[in-house]
């Protein structure tokens, strides 16, 4: 039932998810933070079978910390989402693997992505989905869950690459109204994290 | 009885050294000349060859395959060469693992590994061979030229007791002294990799043994950024572009004749 949005903007990527856990009929939380932080400047949000959810997410968070502490550079985007998918799909050819969903977002740093007359982003942003079955593409927005079959067809429409970050949280928001206004069980709050050159933050959602 | 402490590699002597990895640097020092050079631009390495003889067959090596039949320059990755002093058998064992773990690397990660991570792999595995009983430390030291995202060139030196280190300009093998004070005193932090190249040649010809240089006993290679892909690009020069390249600065065997041509 989760809901999780991605879209990059000109020097940013944001994040967003539902706050909801729900058991069979009943809502029994909604305030649940479904994007974990995994680096100065990368971040995640996940979904699918409660409980896969919270002890996959933290398996990647710490390994992933491990990972920076050994090599002291931060490890790119395009890496650390590699290695999740890899380590979904070995996840999945074991006895009971992983049913997770997730949206990588992250800000490339390194000199590779410094994009020549553009320097004053601080590198290029970077948005990858996955999913349990081991699945990744690089996109310039995503979403998982039952959002994902109302919010693909309004991105396609308003995504824009180069836009500021109050038009893409307000990109976001027409996906949020919508999903508000034709999903039967539409969650009632979301929480969303933006990534730039200056890390991870949360950003309030427009109302 | 002095030489109790020599045998084990994992006993400490009374005086708190450990004799067999500083019999395996030593045995480098006796080992071909390796020299790196790192700028702006790119990196360069040479190395020189000591098994050569009149009988030993070379006509494989003619031809030069790429990164793969000289003795002492290797292709490890897409983005590392490295040149080895010591040992020849350990230092090839040394190269399937570096190969090994940069293509591990490359599949879990989806990117060429960085350099530091690759030589700090090795050091590691260095390093077990000095602690863990029974075993001989591997006799050589490597110079890794490479380049990644992170913090683009990089050449790192390595030795037996796992030991490594980053360097601007550096030597190591035989008469690595007498090199490591010309480069010191040549090298400059804006230094271009054609000037780079010539003080590489000529600091490789007056440390060598022989009076000439030649594509027998020498190996030279380059890696450099592709200008319009910016993807690293590691040069192993073939014994034929090793001796124009020679010729080119002045340093070729047949000097005299093409003086006086």
């Amino acid at each position: 039932m989760d809901i999780l949005f991605g879209l990059c903007g000109k020097g940013f990527v944001i994040l967003a998810g539902d706050t909801t856990v729900a058991h069979s009929i009943v809502k029994m939380k909604n305030d649940e933070d479904k994007i974990k932080t995994l680096g100065p400047h990368l971040a995640m949000a996940y979904s699918g079978e409660p409980g896969d959810t919270i002890q996959f997410a933290e398996y990647i968070e710490r390994n992933l910390r491990l990972d920076q502490i050994r090599n002291v550079h931060e490890r790119r985007p395009e890496a650390s989402a590699s290695w999740i998918r890899s380590s979904l799909a070995s996840s999945l050819r074991s006895r009971r693997p992983y049913s997770v969903n997730i949206l990588v977002g992250g800000f490339d740093i390194s000199s590779a992505a410094i994009v020549e007359g553009q320097e004053e982003l601080g590198g290029t942003p970077k948005l990858y989905w996955l999913d349990y079955l081991g699945t990744k593409v690089e996109v310039p927005f995503g979403a998982h869950g039952y959002g994902s079959y109302f919010a693909l067809s309004l991105l396609d429409r308003y995504h824009d690459p180069n836009a500021s970050v109050e038009e893409a949280m307000g990109t976001l928001k027409r996906c949020i109204d919508e999903v508000s206004k034709r999903l039967v069980v539409s969650p009632s709050k979301y929480k969303a994290k933006i990534i730039d050159k200056d890390g991870v933050r949360d950003i309030e959602i427009p109302v | 009885m002095a030489r109790r402490y020599d045998s084990r590699t994992t006993i400490f002597s009374p005086e708190g050294r450990l004799y067999q990895v500083e019999y395996a640097m030593e045995a480098i020092s006796h080992a071909g000349t390796v020299l790196g050079v790192l700028t702006q631009e790119g990196i360069v390495l040479a190395a020189e060859k000591k098994v050569t003889g009149k009988l030993l067959d070379l006509s494989g090596a003619s031809t030069g395959g790429y990164g793969g039949s000289g003795e002492k320059i290797f292709l490890v990755n897409t983005n590392v060469i490295v040149g080895v002093a010591g040992l020849t058998a350990d230092a090839s064992s040394m190269v399937n693992l570096m190969r090994l773990t940069a293509q591990r690397h490359l599949s879990v990660y989806d990117e060429d590994m960085p350099v530091e991570q690759l030589c700090k792999r090795l050091c590691d595995v260095k390093q077990g061979y000095t602690q863990y009983g029974g075993l001989r430390p591997f006799g050589v030291s490597i110079l890794y030229a490479g380049w990644d995202p992170h913090y683009q060139f990089q050449l790192y030196h390595s030795d037996p007791s796992g030991n490594y280190s980053g360097w601007k300009a550096t030597c190591i093998g035989s008469n690595s002294g007498t090199a490591q004070n010309m480069l010191k005193q040549h090298y400059k932090d804006d230094i271009t990799l054609e000037a780079a190249i010539k003080l590489v040649l000529e600091t490789m010809g007056k440390t060598m043994d022989s009076t000439t240089l030649g594509s027998d006993k020498l190996e030279f290679a380059t890696i450099t950024l592709d200008k319009n892909t910016k993807i690293p690009f590691a040069k192993i020069y073939r014994p034929a572009e090793v001796d124009a390249l020679l010729k080119k600065h002045g340093l070729a065997k047949s000097e005299d004749e093409e003086m006086r041509s």
